[in-house]
Formats: C-alpha cells, sequence, structure tokens
C-alpha cells in the first residue's frame, strides 16, 4: 500500500512535530513528511507536487492558513489535494471562513490521535 | 489581528468566579490529552508560585489580558519529552516551545469553553521566560485567578489574569 506524503504547515517546530507524532501514532503509513513554517512556504512545497494531504495551521505569520488555503487554488501540482486546517482559537467564524475557502476538514488543538485520524483518513481516498 | 465586531462589547470582560473551574478543566484536558498525564489538582497551595519556566499567551478583543503556565525547567522537559515522545524535549529550547505550545492550547481551551469567546477573543503567540526573578504585572485595572497542579509532587501554575 502506497506510504501518505504529508505536509504540515505550521510556525511551530514543536506543533509540526506534534502532528507528525499523532499521525503515526493514528496508525497513518507515513512516507515523506514535508514541513512549512509558513503559508509562503507551504505554497513553494505545494508547487512540488506528489501529496496526498496538507495539515495547515491558521494562525501564522507572513502568511496565514486561510491565505494559504487561497492561494493554493492556483497550484496546479497541489490540485485535489484536501487540506485539513488545525486551530487553537475555537472560532466558528475561522472555521466556517476556512472551509468555504476549501479546507476539507478541521481540527481543534487538542486533539488525540484518534482525532487526527478521523478526520485524515475519509479524505483520503483512493491513497489509503 | 481582526477588529472585533458588535457582538464583542455584548460579553462580560469582568472575571467570572466560575471561570477557575473552567480554567481547571480546561488545563488538565490538554495536560492529558497532549501529554498523556494528568496532573493532580491542588485546592489550597501553601506556596506562591515558582518555576523557572514561564509560558505565557495574551489574550485580545473581548478578554484582555493572558494566561499563563509556569512550573520547574524539569517539568517543562517531562512534559516536553511526553508530548513529543522519547527524549525529545532534551534540548532546552524544544522543552520552552512545548511548554508555550501548552499555554497556547490551554488558553484557546479555556476561550472555547465560555460562551460566546471564541469568536470574539484573540490568541497572542506564546512566549516563554526562563528564570524566576521577576515580577508581571497586567495594567490596572485587573484581576486573576490561578490554579494549581502537581504532576509527580512537582508544582504547576495556571494562571489567568485579565484587564478588566
Amino acid at each position: 500500500m502506497k506510504k501518505l506524503s504529508v505536509l504540515i504547515v505550521d510556525d511551530s517546530s514543536v506543533m509540526r512535530k506534534i502532528v507528525e507524532r499523532a499521525l503515526r501514532q493514528g496508525g497513518l503509513d507515513l512516507g515523506e513528511v514535508r514541513e512549512a513554517s509558513n503559508g509562503a512556504e507551504a505554497l513553494v512545497e505545494a508547487q512540488k507536487g506528489s501529496l496526498d494531504i496538507i495539515l495547515s495551521d491558521i494562525n501564522m505569520p507572513v502568511m496565514d492558513g486561510l491565505e494559504f488555503l487561497k492561494n493554493l487554488a492556483s497550484v496546479a501540482p497541489a490540485k485535489g489535494v484536501p487540506v485539513v486546517m488545525i486551530t487553537t482559537e475555537g472560532s466558528e467564524a475561522r472555521v466556517v471562513e476556512a472551509l468555504s475557502a476549501g479546507a476539507k476538514g478541521y481540527l481543534r488543538k487538542p486533539f488525540t490521535p484518534e482525532q487526527v485520524k478521523e478526520r485524515v483518513t475519509p479524505l483520503l481516498g483512493g491513497s489509503r | 489581528m481582526k477588529p472585533m465586531n458588535n457582538a464583542a462589547s455584548q460579553i462580560p470582560c469582568q472575571l467570572d468566579p466560575s471561570w477557575k473551574s473552567i480554567l481547571e478543566c480546561a488545563s488538565l484536558e490538554v495536560f492529558e490529552i497532549m501529554a498523556g498525564v494528568r496532573p493532580v489538582l491542588n485546592p489550597d497551595p501553601i506556596e506562591e508560585p515558582s518555576g523557572e519556566q514561564t509560558a505565557m499567551v495574551g489574550l485580545a478583543g473581548a478578554l484582555c489580558g493572558m494566561v499563563t503556565i509556569r512550573c520547574s525547567k524539569a517539568v517543562s522537559i517531562k512534559l516536553g519529552s511526553l508530548m513529543l515522545g522519547g527524549d525529545a524535549a532534551s534540548s532546552p529550547s524544544i522543552a520552552r516551545d512545548a511548554l508555550g505550545e501548552l499555554c497556547n492550547m490551554v488558553a484557546g481551551n479555556f476561550k472555547a469553553k465560555i460562551s460566546n469567546l471564541a469568536d470574539h477573543c484573540m490568541l497572542s503567540v506564546p512566549t516563554v521566560i526562563t528564570g524566576e526573578d521577576y515580577s508581571m504585572e497586567t495594567v490596572e485595572p485587573n484581576e486573576g485567578l490561578t490554579v494549581a497542579l502537581t504532576l509527580e509532587g512537582e508544582p504547576i501554575w495556571v494562571a489567568l489574569t485579565i484587564h478588566s
């Protein structure tokens, strides 16, 4: 079975490690794990293609997660790649904004590995 | 940060005594989910908050102030290792960042539990202070509450201070 290529976007390197750990603990078979610390860096990574899923924080410097989502629509190699937004805020308005901008799901911190798996697995289609 | 809309003005920005139990619950949930430990509540702490590591997250909007978590360096390393696995947090900078993320999640979880607050209160990025010889004051008038927790005999202090 194909291993998953994942892009994790968060300005905190610790949070990126926590998300990767949660994906592995949730039983997902990760292959390449790419990281970006803001939306602008994430667009560069998305341009390289070969991604199965993107998990992105909302609040980040330089380019936040919502701006990243809006720009991602024009990145051809990332077309169809599902994006799950991760938020600490618990703000419904931000979640609605993210879903309207194209996010396929969201996770609110704190999250368990099981919650990560529940959100991610249905979005993987044939990848998993 | 985005401007708050008019609904924000309808939210009371004075400290509600019931918020202490909400902060307790928010803190315990975060420790349990992210670090896999459940610190014990200490309802009557005899000592003052202490510890070389203080993580703080600012609140702005309907509620202005900050949430802090204070503990010893050893506790921050333990928490970081539990969050990241193995000895990942043996590096002081990783342990500090992990404590900052815990504080961020406690603040977010706290405001998410208060009706109407989640959409009208924003969080700053976490900051972590190292050292014990400092005092921290919020602009007057202010009020606050502190939750005392114990993890394997070591204290962890979670505090909310708001400008009222």
